[in-house]
């Protein structure tokens, strides 16, 4: 700062600079000195510097990427997300084939094999929704037909896991290889065969980045199946075996019951999570004294340590680069 | 010279960031993945000193903290990597290379990294230590990295460092 606020100043002469040359002596020995050795030996006072002013750097990122929301580094992610994207989606599919022997070893047409597997994965889905508690109250309470017509004007648009966050970052995150040429826009619902497995939080053209339920992040509306009493899921931000989902009841006096399922509550639009999409069984059931809530830890039916194909909930109609399997199981 | 040095070493690094997203997933060792970018930075630490690998730590870590699965705040990544370059960079001048004090290099930097970038996940709010990780959880995971980051030495330390030697001697004017 003191550098910055002395005056500008010109050498009136050669010999002025040389007694002042403090500041240029320091440059010089940026460059480093050479051991006696042949090693060369970079001078710590330069290396000092650098240091400084890249943690500098590093603490103007994490202040730009920490206030509101990230929104200022939101197109900087954009771009990156476009030119790794891809990459990720070539380096997932040479290695592709080798995990996946088994599975290609029975049918010679890979398009065949998804097609198949997303129809199996529908028709999964729709008989889960009809776990029966939860149908059951729904026509008890009347807007069964309406949850149903706006069940119908969903779409699902498959996707594979080309990208999996590591655990040292601590969150639960995957690349997707379907962006928004695919029809995916942010805050969209993905679900898989075996029930909910996240929403989506931002697009590139070709991949999109999906939050896990089970991160420490997400927050769903969950409903208990049986008594349709409401709460909101957390995640653990731990896979694996531990990989729990925790419901706090907003009602303290309802006790659910253990293998009780719990399906999602549904917003506004369906964004971020659409309603009526299986998320795991209750197995164990905490009360908590000093909150007057109950907790109940909630194991999720997907298994988030081996995610391979995926469905994007869109809005049924929508644009897509590829075939997109509507609520009636017919493909487009 | 130092363009085609910058170049092979950005190249390594987003190697080592498709391999660590897209392929060791499908190995995973309760979700922990090898830091390949990290072994990147620790490499050119041992070859080029630390003002070479605190610049490509910083870059390095940028590209993670910013390419898709990533959710966490940008910069945590690229400070937990300057400092894992600058570290690994000085402790070179004080150390006999040979085969021990890489693998003891690289054991101290993946500490180091993981832990850095942990606990500036707590001090932003970023990570919430709940009942199901506690500090338990987090040494796990920090252990886990350490011995992936060591298994993994022995395959790609060499080769990182033949190839920042080879593009400019150390005898060489920097």
């Amino acid at each position: 700062m003191a550098l910055l606020e002395r005056p500008p100043r010109l050498p009136r002469a050669a010999s002025e600079v040389r007694p002042t040359g403090g500041r240029e002596r320091r440059w010089r020995t940026l460059r480093g000195v050479r051991r006696p050795d042949g090693r060369y030996s970079p001078d710590p006072r330069g290396t000092r510097s650098l240091l400084i002013a890249l943690l500098m750097a590093c603490a103007t990122l994490i202040t730009l990427d920490h206030q509101a929301g990230g929104a200022a580094l939101d197109p900087a992610r954009r771009v990156i997300g476009e030119v790794v994207g891809p990459a990720e989606s070539a380096a997932d599919a040479v290695v592709g084939p080798l995990t996946r022997i088994p599975g290609w070893f029975r049918t010679q047409d890979d398009l065949r094999d998804q097609v198949a597997g997303l129809e199996a994965e529908n028709a999964g889905l729709r008989s889960e929704l009809a776990t029966a508690d939860f149908d059951r109250n729904r026509l008890a309470e009347l807007d069964g037909l309406t949850a149903a017509a706006e069940q119908a004007n969903h779409a699902l648009v498959p996707a594979r896991v080309i990208g999996v966050g590591p655990a040292q970052s601590f969150s639960r995150t995957v690349t997707i290889d379907a962006g928004s040429r695919a029809g995916i826009e942010p805050d969209m619902t993905v679900v898989n065969g075996d029930g909910l497995v996240g929403r989506v939080l931002r697009v590139t053209s070709t991949t999109a980045t999906v939050l896990l339920v089970i991160d420490g992040d997400s927050v769903v509306g969950g409903r208990v199946g049986s008594s349709l009493e409401a709460g909101f899921l957390r995640g653990r931000g731990v896979v694996g075996d531990d990989g729990r989902l925790d419901l706090e009841l907003i009602d303290d006096t309802v006790v659910p019951a253990r293998d009780d399922v719990i399906v999602t509550w549904g917003s506004e639009d369906g964004a971020p999570y659409v309603s009526g999409v299986p998320v795991g069984l209750v197995t164990q059931v905490f009360s908590n004294v000093r909150e007057t809530t109950k907790r109940a830890v909630i194991d999720p039916f997907v298994d988030f340590s081996s995610l391979d194909l995926v469905g994007v909930v869109v809005p049924s109609g929508t644009e897509s680069d590829r075939a997109v399997v509507e609520a009636d199981g017919s493909l487009r | 010279m130092t363009w085609l040095r910058a170049a092979a070493a950005g190249a390594l690094v987003v190697v080592a960031l498709l391999l660590q997203v897209s392929v060791f997933p499908h190995i995973a060792w309760e979700g922990v993945v090898p830091n390949l970018a990290l072994l990147v930075v620790v490499g050119a630490a041992l070859t080029r000193g630390p003002q070479f690998a605190m610049t490509l730590g910083f870059a390095a870590g940028v590209l993670l903290d910013l390419a898709p699965p990533a959710d966490h705040t940008a910069g945590r990544w690229a400070l937990a990597l300057l400092l894992v370059g600058y570290v690994a960079g000085r402790v070179r001048q004080d150390l006999r290379p040979g085969a021990g004090s890489v693998v003891a290099t690289v054991a101290a930097s993946s500490f180091l990294g993981t832990s850095v970038f942990a606990l500036s996940g707590l001090v932003l709010g970023d990570l919430d230590v709940g009942p199901a990780i506690g500090s338990g959880g987090l040494l796990q995971v920090v252990a886990i990295a350490v011995v992936w980051d060591v298994l993994l030495t022995p395959f790609v330390l060499p080769l990182v460092m033949r190839v920042l030697e080879r593009l400019e001697p150390a005898t060489a004017t920097v």
